[in-house]
C-alpha cells in the first residue's frame, strides 16, 4: 500500500524527524486559510504541492493545461489561486501514465531556504535479508540515475535487526555525506528516526527526496525532509489499522479494489486476452506465454487455492468489466482444488455473465476427467486446450491478435 | 537418499487442528507421510484422527519432540503468530521447519532469520507449497509430503525440483511424471522476498546427492536469488540443470501475487535472470509447456 506526501510525513514527524510546517487541504480556501496562518507565523515562502501517488509532480502538466504539480506561492492569494488551479483537476506526470492522476488535496507547506539536498531511503536489501539504509549527496534527482552513472555517490548501510539503527553509524553516513559539526549530531538522530519509522510502521520502502539542510529561523542550519515517501509491506496492515485507515481508493484502480473484495489477486494489464489461473506463479507464467504466442495480457488474475464458484464468477465479472479483452484463457492446475469444482464454477459464470467471447479453458490435474466432461455437456462454447502451449495458441487464434 | 526428507521423517504439524492445517495433515497422512504429532497451543492431549491414523496433540513442540522424536515441522499457523511458531521449532532443535503460512510481515521474517543465525534448523519457506520426496507406492505413495502439494502428480526417480511457485511447479513434475521420469525431492522455496532458503542451497544440496541425476529451476521476478545460483552452477554445477523464469510480461513495480514478485528499481526483472541462466548453461525453457523437455534434452 502507497500513502501520499503528507500521510508519510505525518508518520516520520510521529518518529521524530523534522518536516516543514505545512496542512493538508481539499479546498482552495482552506488553502489559503492555511497560508494566512503561516506567513502571520513569520515563514516567508509557500509552495502548493498536489498529493497523488506518483512522483515527477513538480515538472507534470494538468490536462486543464496548467503547468507544474508543485508550486512556489509568495502570498497567500497566490496560494489560493495556485490551490485552486490543481484541486479537482487531473496531474499527468512520467510515473503516473498518459491518464494521469485526479488531485483531490494539496499539500500547503513552509518552503524552506534550502543549502544542500540529499537522498535517504530505507528499505529491505533482499540479498542480505537486513534493512538498509541508503544515503547520497545527489538529493532532489531521480536516484536510478543516481545508481546508473555515479554508483560510488550511493551510500549503503546494513542494519542488525536485533540491534537496529545504532548511533556510530549515524556518524558514519553522516560523515560520508559531508556533515560535520552540529549538524552530524544531527544528522545521525534524524537518519534513526527516518529507520525507526520504516520498523515501527511495517514499511517496505521509506524515501526522503531530498532530504535538506536549510536556514532554521533561529540562523542555525537544520536538517529538515522536504519530500516524503512511503510505501507499507501488506503482510503488516494488519497490525496498523491507523496506516491502514490512511489508505486511499482513488489512487487505486477500481477493478483491483473489486477484486480484493472477493480475495482476488488482480493487476490490469494493457492487452486483450485475460486469464484465470490458480497460483501467482502459474499466473504470471500464462501471461508470458500468452505474449509467446503473439497474444498481449490483459490482466493478472490469481484465484489462490479456493476458488468458489461465486469468486470463479466474480473473477469472470471482473475480467469483463476490461472493455479491451476479447478473449479468456482459463488455466488451472487442480492440485487440491477439484477441476470439476472448477468447470462447475466456469459454466455458472460464462452462463451469468452472458459470455459471448471467446474462452479456452485448460484443466489439469485433480479430478480431471470430470472437469472436461463438465465443460462438454454444458452446451457452451468452450474450447478446450491441453497444455499451456496448446491453450495458448489457440485463445490467441480466437482472438484474432 | 533424497534431501532434507526420506519416508521415515517423523513430522509434526503446527496448527493441526485448524481447518487448512487439518486437511493438508489428513492428505500427508493417506499419502503415507510419518505425520506423528500435531501441535496447537492449549489443544494438548487431544487426538487427530484420520481414517486409522491417531495422532497426538501436544501444547508445545519441545513436549511433541521428546514423546515422538519428530525432527520437522510444517508450519500451518496464521501470519500474526507465524514467525513465533517457526522459532518455536527452531528452539526446540529441529532440524526441518517447513512454513507454509502466506502473508507473514517481512520484519517479522527479517528478525526470524536473523535470530537463526547458527542454529541447525534448516527453514524452508514461508509462503511455500512444502517438500516432497516420492515414494514407491501408487501414485507415489509411501513418500514424505509437508506441506500442501497434490502427492498423486509425483513418481520416485532422480530429477530434483526447487521452484518459487506452488502450481507452477507442480506443471513442473507433472510434465517429468507424464514422461514416464521420477522426482528425488521437490521443494517449494516460496514466495516471499525473505525465505529460509534460497534455490542455492538447495541446488548445492542437490548436486550432493547421488540420486538426483538432473535438476529443474523455477524462478520468478524479483530479489537476485536465480542469478546467484546460476553463477555457482556456472563454476561448481556437476549436473544438468534446466530452468524457468515465471514474469517476463509483468509490469516493474507491482507486486504479482506473490510479495517477493516484484521488479524494483529496474532490478529482478526476467530478463536479466534469463541471461544469467543462459550464462551459467542452465537450458532454458522458452514457455512453461517445456521445462521437463528442455532438461530431459540435456540428459
Amino acid at each position: 500500500m502507497n500513502l501520499h506526501e503528507y500521510q508519510a510525513k505525518q508518520l516520520l514527524h510521529c518518529h521524530g524527524v523534522a518536516v516543514p510546517a505545512s496542512e493538508v487541504c481539499e479546498t482552495p480556501e482552506a488553502a489559503r486559510a492555511v497560508a494566512d496562518k503561516l506567513f502571520a507565523a513569520g515563514e516567508k515562502l509557500m509552495v502548493v504541492k498536489s498529493q497523488i501517488h506518483a512522483g515527477g509532480r513538480g515538472k507534470g502538466t494538468f490536462k486543464s493545461g496548467f503547468q507544474g504539480g508543485v508550486k512556489l506561492c509568495k502570498s497567500a492569494q497566490d496560494v489560493e489561486d495556485k490551490a485552486r488551479a490543481m484541486l479537482g483537476q487531473v496531474l499527468v506526470t512520467k510515473q503516473t501514465g498518459p491518464d494521469g492522476r485526479l488531485v483531490r488535496k494539496v499539500l500547503v507547506a513552509a518552503a524552506p531556504d534550502i543549502r544542500k539536498e540529499f537522498y535517504l531511503a530505507v528499505l529491505l536489501d533482499r540479498a542480505t535479508s537486513r534493512p538498509m539504509v541508503m544515503a547520497s549527496t545527489e538529493g532532489g534527482v531521480d536516484i536510478e540515475e543516481v545508481a546508473a552513472s555515479t554508483p560510488e555517490k550511493i551510500i549503503k548501510e546494513s542494519i542488525d535487526p536485533s540491534l537496529g539503527f545504532q548511533a556510530w553509524q549515524g556518524r558514519k553516513i553522516a560523515a560520508a555525506l559531508g556533515l560535520r559539526g552540529e549538524l552530524m549530531g544531527q544528522a545521525a538522530k534524524l537518519l534513526k528516526s527516518v529507520y525507526d519509522t520504516w520498523w515501527a510502521t511495517d514499511a517496505s520502502l521509506v524515501e526522503v527526496n531530498p532530504l535538506c539542510i536549510v536556514d532554521g529561523r533561529d540562523g542555525k542550519p537544520q536538517l529538515v525532509a522536504v519530500d516524503a515517501k512511503m510505501s507499507l509491506d501488506d503482510n503488516g496492515l494488519f497490525r496498523h489499522p491507523d496506516i491502514l485507515a490512511m489508505r486511499d481508493l482513488g489512487e487505486e484502480a477500481p477493478l483491483e479494489i473489486e477484486a480484493g473484495k472477493h480475495s482476488l489477486n488482480y493487476i490490469k494489464l494493457d492487452g486483450s486476452i485475460a486469464c484465470l489461473v490458480n497460483g501467482a506463479g502459474l499466473a504470471m507464467a500464462t501471461m508470458d506465454i500468452i505474449k509467446h504466442f503473439g497474444g498481449e495480457p490483459a490482466n493478472f488474475l490469481d484465484v489462490g487455492g479456493g476458488a468458489s464458484k461465486d469468486q470463479v464468477t466474480a473473477a469472470f465479472r471482473i475480467i469483463l468489466a476490461d472493455p479491451s479483452v476479447r478473449g479468456i484463457l482459463v488455466n488451472i492446475f487442480g492440485g487440491i482444488m477439484d477441476c470439476n469444482v472448477i468447470a462447475t464454477g466456469i459454466v455458472d459464470a460464462v452462463r451469468e455473465t452472458g459470455l459471448k467471447l471467446p474462452l479456452v479453458v485448460r484443466l489439469e490435474g485433480n479430478n480431471v476427467a470430470a472437469g472436461k466432461k463438465t465443460l462438454a455437456e454444458s452446451g457452451l462454447t468452450i474450447i478446450g486446450g491441453d497444455t499451456m502451449a496448446d491453450a495458448a495458441q489457440k485463445v490467441v487464434k480466437a482472438v484474432g491478435a | 537418499m533424497a534431501i532434507l526428507v526420506t519416508p521415515q521423517t517423523k513430522v509434526l504439524i503446527q496448527g493441526i487442528t485448524g481447518s487448512f492445517g487439518a486437511r493438508h495433515a489428513q492428505l500427508s497422512l493417506s499419502y503415507g507421510t510419518q505425520v506423528v504429532a500435531g501441535v496447537t497451543p492449549g489443544k494438548g492431549g487431544q487426538t487427530f484422527r484420520h481414517e486409522t491414523h491417531e495422532v497426538p496433540i501436544f501444547d508445545t513442540i519441545a513436549e511433541a519432540v521428546k514423546a515422538t522424536g519428530a525432527t520437522a515441522s510444517a508450519v500451518f499457523v496464521p501470519p500474526p503468530f507465524a514467525a513465533d511458531a517457526i522459532l518455536e521449532g527452531v528452539g526446540a532443535g529441529l532440524e526441518l521447519v517447513v512454513a507454509i503460512t502466506e502473508g507473514i510481515p517481512v520484519v517479522d521474517m527479517v528478525r526470524a532469520r536473523h535470530a537463526m543465525q547458527g542454529s541447525k534448523t534448516r527453514l524452508i519457506g514461508p509462503n511455500c507449497p512444502g517438500v516432497v520426496t516420492p515414494g514407491e507406492g501408487p501414485d507415489s505413495r509411501g513418500g514424505c509430503r509437508i506441506g500442501i502439494s497434490p502427492g498423486y502428480i509425483h513418481r520416485k526417480g532422480n530429477i530434483g525440483v526447487v521452484s518459487r511457485s506452488g502450481t507452477l511447479t507442480y506443471e513442473a513434475v507433472w510434465q517429468l511424471t507424464c514422461r514416464g521420469v521420477g522426482q528425488s525431492t521437490c521443494v517449494g522455496i516460496g514466495g516471499d522476498p525473505v525465505n529460509g532458503t534460497s534455490h542455492l542451497d538447495v541446488i548445492k544440496m542437490f548436486m550432493a546427492d547421488p540420486e538426483t541425476h538432473g535438476i529443474i529451476m523455477i524462478g520468478e521476478i524479483g530479489g537476485s536469488a536465480e542469478e546467484e545460483a546460476a553463477a555457482w552452477i556456472k563454476e561448481h554445477g556437476t549436473k544438468p540443470v534446466a530452468g524457468f523464469i515465471a514474469g517476463a510480461t509483468a509490469p516493474p513495480g507491482r507486486r504479482m501475487g506473490h510479495a517477493g514478485a516484484i521488479i524494483s528499481g529496474g532490478k529482478g526483472t526476467a530478463e536479466a535472470k534469463i541471461t544469467a541462466f543462459r550464462e551459467a548453461g542452465i537450458g532454458i525453457a522458452t514457455t512453461p509447456s517445456d521445462m521437463a523437455d528442455t532438461l530431459l534434452k540435456m540428459m
